[in-house]
């Protein structure tokens, strides 16, 4: 899929809300580096997407821009998989400096587990199974709706 | 004298119904042409008709709702043709997109999943992971094409729809839908023509021809010289035996796919016999870099070539290329197609290789210049009269030349589409070719409640840009699949019955 901006947005947070909350349920109860009960962690975990999702609205905004830049206003297949480290790195600190209040401290080995298998899951989904269901998304830049 | 006007023989078309835009049924029937009621038919047969019938099976049309006329026995039958000519058989690779897959409307698993999983080759998953930025881009073999399209076509019973014989015309038909007249193979129908009642036509029938260039025209019929100066697309084994047989220069016309194709099979035939085969390479425009407007229209290209992936850049299968072209008209959507356009090639490390080899071996010669004519030298070369832009005029003396440009003749070439245009109510888009609306159906061309669809080459200017490929006829295919959905002849397809239908095509059972 080669995205519009629109469809960029959209596809994200299709993908958090779908594949992102499945596999928060999944992987929660086996995440190393806590002993939190399950129902905080789940609680945790879903707010880690919400706040993926919300600054993940500016991170398009820069791809977007820096797509500009390719002659085929293109995204490699790399990029989407590769961002994940810009990604993790900014969220992750602003968990550790307390910026995002509303969630509770994380552990490092938890944070990264988790979002690490959402991000992968979401990735591959996004490079394949998703045109299953959805015959018009690609042709449409990501554009859900 | 003018010759006695013959009497029309029953069952063929009649000066009544050539002079007449809009036929009666009384018409066609007083002419004895028998006449076959189908609601869709598709004109053409190649791939464009293809993953057109396809798409709309899969959305749950039955093969007895559909016919498709053609004088081809299987859709890949005229691409499997040029690629071949073109310097791809069956095991090498063309020029698409893993997730372009004609036989699969869903693009997954892509070609290159497969490959991988078929050959037990990982490497593949590495090149599709890191194209194109670490790697070339992945593209499948022909052979896997091909294969394929064949699984499809027996899984969505296509030869069930098939119709042989030659369209000469699409006539609007009064009451709504049209006529399509079909001349059928000698022998195969009791009268010279047949005719199709249909709600809905679609018209996928590839190349109006082959274009030479004009210098290269001029050549061939002066001196009547078909064997020396060929097109790439058409069979030119005899340049490459020739070569083998003693030391030759070659002449190559282009900058796109095709001259690469032709090159790497000199530069192969080099090493692999040890040739001493001689290339001078002309280019028309020579591109020594980065080229376009700004920052942000910039293609790569050096060495003569402008570099792309593939024909179009990739967002016009789907990104923000393909969501401006669709907003755009007339002269704003021409220029658009200007700015993406002009011939190219991929950057393909192998393809570097063997030039920076041929430029250093000094067997290679790439020059700009502008052709003025070609004339045979007494000892039955070929020289041609090369001006460059910056005012030196070569003449080189070759062996063979290979036209290498792709140039395409004219639409109003096709008979059909020449009828179209004439009596059809059709008319152009700002380049020339067939104007259509955004979900494919000819402007101008509505009748009643009936609607004619075009996909492929002829229609290329319009609100979408890559129509000419793999991705750009499934992408037209489903357009005109929603459209005939809105029109009541299909139910749009949902997410559910796509899973569903996906899982068929996996485990290959029938829609």
């Amino acid at each position: 899929m080669v995205p519009t901006l629109i469809g960029r947005i959209q596809t994200r947070l299709f993908l958090l809300a779908t594949v992102g909350v499945v596999m928060t349920l999944l992987i929660m109860p086996i995440v190393p580096g806590t002993d939190a009960p399950l129902g905080d962690l789940y609680v945790t975990g879903l707010l880690v997407l919400a706040a993926v999702g919300i600054l993940g609205i500016g991170w398009e905004l820069i791809y977007h821009l820096l797509m500009q830049f390719r002659w085929e206003k293109d995204w490699p297949t790399s990029f989407g998989l590769l961002t994940l480290v810009p990604e993790g790195l900014l969220l992750y600190f602003l968990l550790r400096s307390g910026a995002i209040g509303f969630i509770d401290p994380i552990p490092s080995s938890t944070f990264w587990t988790h979002f690490t298998v959402v991000w992968v899951s979401m990735w591959l989904v996004a490079n394949g199974p998703m045109r299953v269901p959805f015959i018009r998304w690609r042709f449409r830049g990501g554009r859900v709706l | 004298m003018a010759a006695p006007r013959k009497p029309a023989e029953a069952g063929d078309l009649t000066p009544e119904l050539l002079g007449t835009p809009q036929w009666t049924d009384q018409m066609v029937a007083a002419a004895g042409i028998p006449m076959y009621d189908v609601p869709f038919l598709t004109v053409g047969g190649g791939i464009g008709s293809f993953v057109t019938l396809d798409y709309l099976r899969i959305y749950g049309v039955p093969t007895g709702q559909m016919k498709v006329v053609s004088n081809i026995d299987h859709p890949w039958q005229t691409y499997e043709f040029l690629t071949r000519c073109s310097q791809i058989p069956r095991p090498e690779r063309i020029r698409s997109d893993s997730s372009s897959r004609p036989d699969n409307i869903w693009g997954f698993p892509s070609y290159g999943l497969e490959e991988a999983w078929k050959e037990k080759n990982p490497i593949y998953l590495w090149q599709l992971l890191t194209e194109p930025i670490l790697n070339d881009y992945w593209t499948p073999r022909a052979g896997t094409v091909f294969a394929n399209l064949e699984r499809e076509a027996k899984r969505i019973r296509y030869w069930d729809m098939l119709v042989k014989g030659q369209v000469r015309m699409v006539r609007k038909r009064a009451g709504g839908g049209y006529f399509t007249v079909v001349t059928p193979p000698e022998g195969a129908a009791p009268t010279k023509r047949i005719v199709f009642r249909s709600r809905f036509v679609h018209l996928a029938i590839g190349y109006p021809g082959l274009k030479f260039l004009p210098d290269l025209q001029e050549f061939r019929t002066k001196y009547s010289d078909y064997q020396h100066v060929v097109n790439a697309y058409e069979p030119h084994e005899q340049v490459y035996e020739f070569l083998k047989t003693r030391p030759g220069t070659v002449v190559i016309r282009g900058g796109g796919i095709v001259a690469s194709r032709v090159l790497q099979r000199l530069f192969d035939d080099r090493e692999k016999y040890g040739l001493k085969t001689q290339i001078i390479h002309i280019f028309r425009t020579f591109i020594t870099g980065s080229h376009g407007p700004h920052i942000w229209a910039r293609r790569k290209g050096g060495d003569g070539w402008a570099y792309q992936g593939f024909n179009y850049p990739k967002s016009v299968w789907g990104g923000q290329l393909k969501a401006q072209m669709r907003k755009l008209e007339g002269a704003e959507r021409a220029a658009k197609y200007k700015e993406m356009g002009g011939t190219n090639t991929p950057k393909r490390r192998r393809w570097q290789e063997q030039m920076r080899a041929g430029r250093a071996g000094g067997y290679y010669h790439a020059v700009q210049g502008t052709v003025d004519r070609v004339e045979p030298t007494p000892d039955g070369r070929l020289v041609s009269y090369v001006r460059s832009s910056d005012g030196i005029i070569r003449e080189p003396v070759a062996d063979y030349i290979i036209d290498c440009t792709g140039l395409e003749a004219d639409i109003a070439e096709h008979r059909v589409f020449a009828d179209l245009l004439q009596y059809g109510g059709a008319y152009r888009n700002p380049v020339g070719r067939l104007e259509v609306e955004r979900h494919f159906e000819v402007k101008g061309t509505a009748s009643g409640d009936g609607a004619l669809y075009a996909s492929g080459s002829a229609t290329l200017g319009g609100y979408f840009p890559g129509v000419d490929t793999f991705l750009g006829l499934q992408i037209a295919a489903q357009e005109i699949a929603d459209d005939l959905a809105g029109r009541g002849f299909v139910r749009k397809m949902g997410p559910l019955r796509s899973t569903s239908q996906w899982f068929k095509w996996v485990f290959n059972s029938p829609v």
